[in-house]
Order: C-alpha cells, then sequence, then structure tokens
C-alpha cells in the first residue's frame, strides 16, 4: 500500500490533458447560454445522469471519466447524487416507454436554470431501438435538449470534450 | 440418478417427436401429457433450466443434464394461449414465464406469481409479440409482496439510482438497519429487443443484439452469431473463431478490473478503484487499437468477424498483458491485507451453495457458491477446446468470493489472451497482397433453428433463433445470465444492513438491460 503511495507521489499524475471544447458543441450550444445562468453556475456544473433504458454502454464511458486518468472534477465538473443538486441531466437510452415518465419527473425535479444534454446515439435519435413499441425514441421527445453528444457509445474524450464546451458557454456567455 | 429413471435424452425421445434442422442441440415438439410429464421428471431430476421463451402459440424450455452433458429445447405447442408452469419445480422459471406472458399472451397456469414482469403499462399495447396484438393499455399500480410484522419499513430506491447505474427499482422493507425483504422490480430499460429483430437480415439483428447489454457485447454477438450459423449449417473462418475468443477475453478483463474496483469503492475503499481503472482502461486503449473501438461493438458479426486484428495488435497485446500482470497481483495483495476492506466483504451478502443450483445461477455468482459450470468447458466451444485454463470455484458464496473468483478470472484470463495470440491461425494472404476479414458469407434461401451457449464475463448466455426460409430472423431469444442472478440477490441481502446493499448489488452486477430485453 505504501509502495503504491510512494510511486503516486514521485511517479506523477497519470491524468491526461484536457481535449479541449468541441467546436460543434459549442456551435450548437451558442445562445442557449444567457447572463443569469453565468451568475449562477461560475466554473462548474454538477450532472445528474439518467439511464432512460441505455444498453449500459454509454454508462461504462461515462464512468470512465472519473477515473484518474480522464478525471474530470478537475473542471470543476461532478456527478451528483440528486436531481435536486443538478445543473445538467446527462441523458443516455432511446427512452423507453418504462422509463420516460421517471425522466420527466427527474427534469421537474431539477432547478433552473438547467440543460439537458442527450449522450449517446439511442438518446439523440433512438438509435437501433428507433421505432419499436417499447420506445419513445430520441430524448428531445421528452424534454427539450441543449446539447448532443453523439457517438455509440461516445469516447470518454469525445463526453469530455462536450461537456467542456458547456462550461466554456457557460463561462464567456455574453 | 438412479438406474430405470429416464435420461433427459430418453424422456424426450418418449414423450416428443424430434424437430429437423434444429442444431447443435436437439429440440423435440410435445403435447399437454409430455409436457406435464415433463414437470414430473424435473421434480426428481437435477437437470438445470436453460432458459424459457414463447412464441405466438408455443413455449419452448431448453434443459441441460450437467453430469451427462445433455442440453435439449422442448417445445410444447399451445394454441388456446396456456400451458402449464414450471415454475413450482424450477423457480427461476417465474420471471421468464412472466415475461412470456407480457410479451405473447401465454399463460403460465399454476404459476405463483402472475403478476406482469416486463408490461408497466406503457406500451399502448398488450402482448405485443403476439399474432394479434391488444391495442390501448393502462398503467396499475403494482402490488409488492408484503411484509408484516411490528416496526418493519420500507426503503423504496429507484428507478433513478443515486450513481451512475442501471434503473430499476428496488423495494427494502427493513427493521431498524436489517433488511427483512428486498423485491426487485425490473422491467424499466425494456427496448422490445426481440420485436425489432424479427424480420430483420442476420447482418442486421446482430447490431441490434451488440445492444443489449453494453458491457457483454462481444459475447451476445457471439453467442448471436453462433446460433445463427448453427442454424443456417455456416463454417466460419478458423482464424474467425481465435479472434472472437480473443476480443472476449479483453472484454471479461475489462469488466472484472472494473468492478472489482468499484465493489472496494462501495466499500469506501477508493484506492483500488482508482487504480483497477486506469487497468480497465488500459485494455479498453489496447481493444480500441486493436479493433477500433473500446467494447469491441459489431466487431462480431454472423459469418467471423468484421475486421481482423491491426497489424500492430499482437505485439500491443502480449505488451497488455505483461503490464496487467505486472500492476495487478500488488493491487490484490492490497486488498488481501486490508482486515477493514475484508470486514465489509467476508460473509456479507451470502449465496448458499443450494440455492445457487435451484436457480441454475453461472458466472461468478454461481461458481462462488459451489456452481463451477463455464459454458466454455462444457458444453465447450471452440477454440476453448484447445486452451489450458482453470475454472474457479468457491463455496463461501459471500462478497469475498465473488470478488476471489473474479480476481481468479483475471488471471486465467490474461493466461488465454497469450496462449490465443499464440497458437491463431495467420493471416491469410490473397494472391494479390489483399487480405480479406475472416468473414464467411451467408447463405440466401435457407432457414433453420440453431442455440448456442456462451460465456459471458456474466455466466452463461443462451441464444436461440430460428432463421425464416427466406433468410431474416423470424424468432430470436437471447438469455442474459442476469436472469437466474437477480433472483438470487433478494436472498443474498436478506439478514444483512441496508448499507451493505450496494457492495451486494455491485459484486453480483447483474444486468439490468440484458434482462429487460
Amino acid at each position: 500500500m505504501f509502495k503504491h503511495i510512494l510511486r503516486s507521489l514521485t511517479g506523477g499524475p497519470v491524468t491526461e490533458a484536457s481535449p479541449g471544447p468541441s467546436e460543434t458543441a459549442l456551435a450548437e450550444l451558442a445562445g442557449r447560454v444567457d447572463r443569469a445562468s453565468k451568475a449562477r453556475l461560475g466554473r462548474s456544473l454538477s450532472i445528474r445522469q439518467v439511464d432512460a433504458g441505455s444498453c449500459n454502454g454509454c454508462e461504462l464511458e461515462i464512468h470512465a471519466l472519473n477515473n484518474p486518468v480522464y478525471d474530470v472534477e478537475r473542471f470543476g465538473i461532478r456527478f451528483v447524487a440528486s436531481p435536486r443538486h443538478a445543473d445538467v441531466l446527462l441523458v443516455t437510452g432511446p427512452v423507453t416507454r418504462n422509463m420516460a415518465d421517471a425522466l420527466r419527473r427527474t427534469w421537474e425535479a431539477t432547478p433552473d436554470p438547467k440543460w439537458v444534454v442527450a449522450c449517446g446515439a439511442c438518446a439523440i435519435d433512438g438509435g437501433v431501438f428507433a421505432g419499436s413499441y417499447a420506445c419513445v425514441g430520441a430524448v428531445e421527445a421528452v424534454l427539450p435538449v441543449d446539447l448532443r453528444i453523439p457517438g455509440c457509445p461516445p469516447r470518454p474524450a469525445e463526453l469530455l470534450a462536450g461537456l467542456l464546451a458547456l462550461l466554456e458557454r457557460n463561462a464567456t456567455a455574453p | 440418478m438412479e438406474e430405470g429413471e429416464d435420461t433427459l435424452f430418453g424422456l424426450l425421445a418418449r414423450i416428443g417427436r424430434p424437430v429437423p434442422d434444429h442444431r447443435p442441440w436437439p429440440r423435440h415438439v410435445t403435447d399437454r401429457a409430455g409436457w406435464l410429464t415433463l414437470i414430473e421428471n424435473l421434480g426428481v431430476a437435477d437437470w438445470s433450466l436453460l432458459g424459457l421463451w414463447g412464441e405466438p402459440a408455443a413455449v419452448h424450455a431448453a434443459l441441460r443434464a450437467e453430469a451427462a452433458g445433455e442440453v435439449a429445447v422442448i417445445s410444447l405447442p399451445c394454441p388456446e394461449g396456456r400451458f402449464p408452469s414450471l415454475s413450482a419445480v424450477r423457480p427461476a422459471a417465474i420471471r421468464l414465464e412472466r415475461a412470456a406472458c407480457d410479451l405473447f399472451g401465454l399463460t403460465a397456469e399454476g404459476i405463483s406469481d402472475d403478476r406482469p414482469w416486463l408490461d408497466h403499462g406503457h406500451w399502448g399495447v398488450r402482448h405485443p409479440l403476439a399474432d394479434a396484438p391488444e391495442q390501448g393499455a393502462t398503467a396499475v399500480p403494482y402490488p409488492f409482496l408484503k411484509a408484516e410484522g411490528h416496526g418493519l419499513h420500507q426503503i423504496p430506491v429507484g428507478p433513478v439510482h443515486a450513481g451512475i447505474i442501471e434503473p430499476g427499482h428496488f423495494r427494502f422493507t427493513a427493521n431498524g438497519e436489517t433488511v427483512v425483504r428486498l423485491e426487485e422490480r425490473l422491467g424499466y430499460v425494456h427496448k422490445g429487443l426481440e420485436g425489432l429483430m424479427r424480420g430483420k437480415t442476420p447482418t442486421d439483428a446482430a447490431r441490434i443484439v451488440a445492444r443489449l447489454s453494453g458491457d457483454s457485447t462481444v459475447a451476445h454477438s457471439i453467442a448471436f452469431a453462433q446460433a445463427v450459423e448453427a442454424a443456417l449449417g455456416v463454417d466460419i473462418p478458423p482464424r474467425a473463431v481465435w479472434l472472437r475468443a480473443l476480443m472476449a477475453e479483453l472484454e471479461r478483463v475489462a469488466n472484472h478490473l472494473g468492478d472489482i474496483g468499484a465493489v472496494c469503492n462501495d466499500a469506501a475503499f477508493s484506492f483500488l478503484l482508482a487504480e483497477l481503472g486506469q487497468l480497465r482502461e488500459l485494455v479498453l486503449r489496447a481493444a480500441d487499437s486493436c479493433f477500433g473501438h473500446r467494447l469491441m461493438m459489431d466487431r462480431v458479426v454472423p459469418g467471423g468477424v468484421a475486421l481482423d486484428i491491426a497489424e500492430t495488435g499482437p505485439k500491443r497485446l502480449f505488451d497488455l498483458t505483461a503490464e496487467l500482470r505486472r500492476r495487478f497481483a500488488p493491487l490484490v495483495a492490497v486488498y488481501d491485507g486490508k482486515a477493514s476492506l475484508q470486514d465489509r466483504t467476508l460473509s456479507t451478502g451470502i449465496v448458499t451453495t443450494g440455492l445457487a443450483a435451484r436457480f441454475g445461477a453461472g458466472g461468478f455468482v454461481g461458481r462462488a457458491s459451489g456452481r463451477g459450470l463455464d459454458a466454455r468447458k462444457a458444453p465447450g466451444y471452440a477454440p476453448y477446446i484447445e486452451l489450458e485454463f482453470e475454472v474457479p470455484v468457491l463455496t463461501e458464496g459471500d462478497v469475498n468470493a465473488r470478488l476471489w473468483i473474479r480476481i481468479r478470472e483475471v488471471e486465467q484470463s490474461l493466461s488465454l489472451i497469450d496462449q490465443i495470440l499464440r497458437r491463431m491461425p495467420g493471416v491469410p494472404r490473397g494472391p494479390d497482397g489483399i487480405t480479406p476479414p475472416p468473414l464467411a458469407s451467408m447463405p440466401a434461401g435457407r432457414g433453420g433453428e440453431g442455440m448456442a451457449l456462451v460465456e459471458s464475463f456474466r455466466g452463461e448466455i443462451l441464444t436461440w433463433v430460428r432463421v425464416d426460409a427466406d433468410g431474416t430472423i423470424g424468432r430470436c431469444h437471447p438469455r442474459d445470465p442476469s436472469w437466474f442472478q437477480w433472483p438470487l440477490l433478494e436472498a443474498a441481502i436478506e439478514g444483512n444492513i441496508v448499507a451493505d446493499f450496494p457492495l451486494c448489488n455491485k459484486s453480483f452486477n447483474c444486468s439490468y438491460s440484458g434482462h429487460d430485453l
């Protein structure tokens, strides 16, 4: 144990450099973030992740954001346990009909100002599950969506770039 | 088995007639009397239930006689939409029968629990996969099972959980800190996957089944591909067989590394999560550089694999296994040496060997409770038959035992990866220097039925498929190992404190999506 700690102290951090904010995400977010929210949020984001029917692939990669290699907390982004503490809902999955109600209620429990990020192919347009009797489809059919992060699943670096764009836009909003 | 009693094959030959074109194991069709004889025999025989699934006017059950190594499917036509329930003799059938009722409108007569399971009343249709689905549906309150007594209170949890986890509902009844009863309610992530696969070509359906459970995408893709290849009698290139196994072992290692860390984190020992999370990341990056996708989704397809390993791949993977061996062992020593951590995992969440056997639980849940089955060994499939590895088994059945099984499986899989890399057949070179991917073409205009048993990191997957004469999927049922593990979690937590539930739950890590279909 002590050997590990010593090596961590002498070996330097394993965390990689930031990928920088995604340009496409910045463009999508233009005009979405106003002065009021800037004042409220400063340079931090609290994210409540909601699985609305995902295959769990997106969750695996969102989890990776918390590992020491990506270390999302260094940017002031953290995952919170309750929607009442959240600024952002990070929604995955093709919104199953069995989850639509829970998703809506989670959104209602989130205080304003709030953003919804549709994460992954299913959340954006239903993915391979579009058209099923059991799925609503895109998250947008249930909630207003501010940002889309494509991928099946998105890589952690892509997730990070999208979230950084949200942070960036938020910090530089007029 | 006593002398004079039927073997599984013997009984099926007596009560049913074999169906042609079902591979590699036999399928028999029986009548109501034969089905009742089967139930009688299941009461005394130790055959395990491998799966149970419906069709618009039939029900199928897959069974295995472990000692004799016999696997078979038995089918009962039910034109009136009713069949005698297997739940009294095989409790693991209960949720499968409830699902068959929700999807196909098949009533299991005599089932001890006839509440809906996957259908929460939101689909706008009842029995969506039946020949004539009923339009319109309303959600009705779900009656949870009762637990009554002085001072008991309920704790509802979910479907939206506190962490980055899949959705499901847990209803705890507790006496102070102690859990008296846990009841699971699942089905929240039901996506109608079986319905979506109908009428698709095997290649298109493979993209859907690859998204049944993201953490087992390789294993589910292999199971589906093997079932389709069995149904159509397709031989795949030998190199594809080895590449599939290589991806499957990488997937196993990645999941085990992540979960071992996560279990320790649930006991507030975040150091191991941080360290093992880095190792998991190494595996995913190696997978990405070898196969172009971190989770290796859509790489295994019917007929073989969609692409060969990158040229630099073998070297990269040899380096990976060497680095993992160097870094994993000292971390295991940390786990082994922390009394305060083991205080949380030892004797917590016990699944008895009897219960694991009754539910036919596979994977690390079964193996930590004395049930040492592994589909890679029995019935076994290529290339594992030619590889050397051990299947670890313990009998304590607690969180600690499940962790140790996973630790040992990481070690075995690292050895398997090295063996596969050394023994894999070489890249076939075309005369013009172009190397085609190891992929056999699928025959058109031919049908058949096939099934496969494939070991995912979580346990044994059964996939059954019927390919219609026009070459499209008529019916496919992928049965995730979670079906037989979720019920045991309810038993494991009983008598433990509420605060130990995350620990127990993570030590099972059942799939919600894989189960909900």
